[in-house]
């Protein structure tokens, strides 16, 4: 029985791993536009393509690896480089957090600590949009295709900035909005408390952008700024009933 | 061009560090119902706050963003996964920008 349980693990295992390879493959087409354009910000701040490759490689953030890059260029204190980052990248505490609710019982440390490695605005919606438990296989599945994307993309980036017409810069830049659509957008259907959050999470967004004072906050800042008030007030007045524990 | 790898390293320390926390030290069920529905919201605000207005400027002209929007809202609402929906709105804008510009 014991060896029959585990040729059933091995086998669930593999298919995870499998979709979440497949799944990883539009947000690697995105992550290469994204970190091509980052890799511009790169060179500008003075880095070689080794070192945006690693960046990337280690850091995994578009907004925050921003952040840092022109920090960089400005000369920035270590400090002032670890603050930065916290602040650019201070969702992913968030996202942490969500991701904890959804570990499975006795869960591996070693697991935690992988999982963790690529939270990314993407990556965590695509894991978190599964039923159940979150399965590591499947994180790590569209991991291994989209973080060298990311990397690779970056370092080309600092290379060549000119090398892809813009057209087809401008075109992958929406791949990756199109699968935070497919994320928020259907959940909408069955929970109408989502589908209007969702409406005026894009009205404030916009607001801000253009509202002054507002507008003047780095884009993380904003948007861990509108997470905390539009969440919690959502939370406040739609509080969920236990047994819809997702 | 040395200072340069401790500007990383410390980039990527705290990249880290901000991810790893939660999720292995908040080993058990949250059963504060504020902040299970307060976590459960989050993705969804976070992911919109992102994605609007944000796709208007990620392409060359905010209307083959706009349409890309609108078409991924659609198709996302008549069932198409996530690949489906996202070369969708790359196609719409690649379709649009050769009319626009």
């Amino acid at each position: 029985m014991g060896a029959k349980a585990d040729v059933a693990r091995t086998e669930n295992r593999k298919r995870a791993f499998g979709e979440g390879m497949r799944d990883g493959v539009p947000i690697g087409l995105g992550y290469f536009a994204v970190s091509f354009s980052l890799g511009i910000a790169a060179r500008g701040a003075g880095l070689t393509p080794f070192q945006a490759f690693l960046a990337s490689l280690l850091c995994n953030a578009s907004a925050g690896e921003y952040a840092g890059f022109t920090s960089i260029a400005a000369h920035a204190t270590f400090l002032e480089i670890a603050l930065v980052t916290l602040i650019a990248n201070a969702r992913y505490l968030l996202m942490s957090c969500a991701m904890s609710q959804r570990m499975p019982p006795g869960i591996p440390l070693r697991h935690r600590l992988l999982m963790a490695f690529d939270i990314t605005d993407e990556l965590f919606g695509i894991a978190i949009a599964r039923p159940g438990y979150l399965n590591p296989f499947y994180t790590y599945g569209a991991v291994l295709t989209a973080a060298p994307c990311w990397a690779f993309g970056t370092a080309l980036g600092t290379v060549a900035g000119n090398l892809l017409p813009l057209r087809l810069v401008s075109a992958l830049g929406v791949a990756l909005y199109g699968m935070f659509l497919a994320i928020i957008i259907p959940p909408g259907k069955k929970d109408r408390v989502v589908a209007v959050l969702v409406a005026l999470c894009f009205a404030a967004s916009f607001a801000a952008s253009k509202l002054p004072y507002l507008s003047g906050l780095s884009e993380g800042t904003r948007i861990i700024l509108l997470t905390v008030i539009l969440a919690a007030g959502a939370a406040l007045l739609f509080p969920r009933a236990a047994e819809e524990e997702a | 061009m040395k200072i340069n790898y401790l500007y990383i390293l410390i980039m990527a320390g705290v990249s880290y560090a901000i991810r790893v926390l939660p999720l292995t030290l908040i080993r058990k069920q949250i059963k504060n119902r504020f902040l299970q529905s307060f976590l459960y919201y989050v993705p969804y605000v976070t992911l919109a706050v992102m994605t609007f207005p944000a796709i208007l400027g990620a392409t060359q002209s905010r209307v083959s963003g706009l349409l890309a929007l609108i078409a991924g809202i659609l198709a996302a609402w008549l069932g198409a996964d996530l690949f489906k929906v996202a070369v969708l709105c790359c196609i719409v804008v690649l379709g649009a920008e050769a009319f626009l510009l």
